[in-house]
């Protein structure tokens, strides 16, 4: 079974483009699946299992949605070959920027939408920078001169990725996705794989249920403002960092 | 350069022969204090934390640098001009054959008609992806008479088609001249100043209503929008070819604008039902469930015509302008 891992930030456009790929990669009988990764609440399975595609949601609730998916997508692979399919698409919104959701030799897609502004992609972490392939959507409603700006921003970030423009409504590009999504490595376990990149890390006593603000309820890994420096840049985090655990 | 020469040569020499390198450290949130530091030394600096927000391990930014550079490299070296682009037929949605093939050529406006649905944006879509008989119309596309290189289907600088449709809008927070020059910049044209003038004077001069280089894109009226559009896609974008999907009477010349586009050596292709608009065009590719079902070109008596349509338009123009300025319709 071929494995694709689609992540992207919120409403840009996700599942439109994967139902589009998918409408064309069963027009070469191929028996797609869906696993839909989602926070608190998502109707996007209906829309799968109205066109007869086997799909199954996964709800992360309290916990890091990025944690949840790698915490459930070796059992999901399994639930995949069990269903007998050709391939598994599994869609996970990334909702804070540091999502990184995508695994050594499987097929990585990151969403992002022209909308999103032309500072977005450098905003974006491992998620767009480790992708394979990143959909560039919602394409008819701003100028050429921006499309072509916007995706040159992408390239910057990530120039090994391959990058298409794909309308979620008409489908224009859809087709040309999914002659990539072809190509994607077979999996048949995801067993000893590992992440390209590690995950937003969290373990404080806020993790833990505390509701209560003040530095004498902070136990973990906190991280501070340089309030006197203006703004936190990656190279100040070091001596800004709070109490660290040791890893 | 080779990649450890690119890692051991300091920044200030580097820069002279790569200065995008600039817009790629930027992208990564790295400043370079001390210009004579190489990417190697500067990259070993950066801490974990760093790396951490980067979102990219050492090595993954390193082969990151490498294809950005390689990837830049091959914009510089340029594409082959188009020339002639070929469309060779295959099926509709029937499995009938086409029986045709097309040559567009820069400088000439072939318009496309058809209903919705009809498979207009497929065929739009074959020859973006270059088609080699592997989509579901098994069309083929030759540029210049040959099987033209992969590299055109994943180009980002240089994509086949530029699409200008009437649903597009700015969206960007900037003036007209920020725009044009961050437009001008990402494309690396040499002499910015020159083309931001060139570019606005020929949006002024297909709007009608002038407007400055400090207004703000999104609050450029319609035509206004449109001709900025057109006048940077004409003039900026390296696409060979030009679609212009449904531009109506939106307070631009589409004469002049069709002119320009001409003048810039694109291959102008419209899906239009404008009958002004389609006999402008030398031919017309008439598609009905998904093929392209006949070609018709232009005829003399059709040309002649378009003089008398132009005079109808023109009188309806002048009715317009009419209402425009608070006049009353009672004699026409």
């Amino acid at each position: 079974m071929q494995l694709v891992t689609v992540s992207g930030p919120p409403s840009s456009g996700k599942t439109a483009v994967i139902l589009q790929a998918i409408a064309a990669l069963q027009k070469q009988e191929l028996k797609i699946g869906v696993i839909k990764f989602d926070c608190l609440l998502s109707d996007d399975d209906k829309l799968y299992a109205k066109r007869g595609i086997p799909v199954r949601k996964g709800l992360s609730g309290a916990l890091c949605p990025d944690h949840y998916f790698v915490s459930n997508i070796e059992a999901c692979v399994e639930w995949g070959l069990h269903q007998k399919l050709d391939m598994l698409i599994s869609e996970s919104a990334g909702l804070c920027n540091r999502c990184s959701p995508h695994i050594k030799e499987v097929a990585a897609v990151c969403v992002i939408d022209n909308l999103s502004g032309i500072g977005t992609p450098k905003k974006i972490g491992p998620m767009l920078k480790g992708a394979d392939i990143v959909v560039i959507t919602k394409g008819d409603i701003v100028s050429q001169a921006e499309r072509e700006v916007f995706a040159s921003r992408v390239r910057q970030v990530n120039p090994q990725a391959v990058i298409l423009n794909v309308n979620g409504i008409t489908g224009q590009g859809a087709f040309e996705l999914s002659t990539l999504l072809t190509d994607a490595a077979q999996v048949a376990t995801l067993k000893g794989a590992a992440l390209r990149f590690s995950m937003p890390a969290a373990l404080c006593s806020y993790c833990l249920g505390e509701t209560r603000i003040g530095e004498e309820h902070q136990v973990g890994n906190v991280r501070k403002i340089d309030l006197e420096r203006g703004q936190c840049q990656p190279h100040c985090s070091k001596s800004a960092q709070g109490v660290e655990v040791s890893e | 350069m080779k990649p450890d020469e690119l890692f051991s040569t300091a920044l200030v020499h580097l820069l002279v022969q790569y200065p995008y390198l600039t817009d790629f450290l930027d992208s990564f949130a790295l400043s370079v204090a001390d210009s004579n530091v190489t990417i190697a030394e500067l990259f070993s600096d950066i801490t974990a934390d760093q790396l951490d927000n980067i979102g990219l391990t050492h090595e993954q930014l390193c082969q990151s640098l490498l294809d950005y550079v390689a990837g830049m490299g091959a914009l510089n070296q340029g594409f082959d001009k188009v020339e002639r682009l070929s469309v060779i037929g295959g099926f509709d949605k029937d499995g009938v054959a086409e029986n045709c093939e097309i040559e567009l050529i820069p400088g000439q406006i072939t318009c496309i008609v058809g209903a919705t649905g009809s498979g207009k944006s497929r065929l739009l879509a074959d020859i973006e992806w270059v088609a080699q008989g592997d989509t579901p119309t098994g069309r083929h596309i030759l540029i210049n008479g040959q099987v033209p290189d992969a590299k055109w289907r994943f180009s980002i600088e240089h994509k086949l088609v530029a699409q200008l449709s009437q649903n597009m809008n700015f969206v960007m927070d900037l003036t007209v001249a920020e725009f044009v020059r961050m437009h001008a910049e990402s494309r690396f044209v040499p002499d910015v100043d020159d083309k931001i003038g060139q570019i606005i004077a020929q949006a002024n001069d297909l709007a009608g209503e002038v407007f400055s280089v400090d207004t703000p894109i999104t609050s450029l009226s319609g035509g206004q929008s449109r001709a900025l559009m057109i006048a940077d896609t004409a003039i900026l974008s390296k696409s060979p070819i030009v679609l212009i999907d449904e531009i109506e009477n939106a307070g631009i010349d589409r004469k002049k604008a069709l002119a320009l586009l001409v003048q810039e050596e694109k291959i102008v292709l419209m899906a239009t039902h404008d009958p002004i608009l389609a006999l402008m065009g030398q031919r017309r590719l008439v598609i009905k469930n998904g093929g392209i079902a006949k070609i018709i070109t232009t005829s003399t008596v059709e040309r002649s015509n378009l003089v008398q349509l132009e005079v109808l338009d023109r009188q309806l123009m002048a009715l317009r302008q009419r209402i425009r300025s608070g006049e009353t319709l009672e004699q026409l």
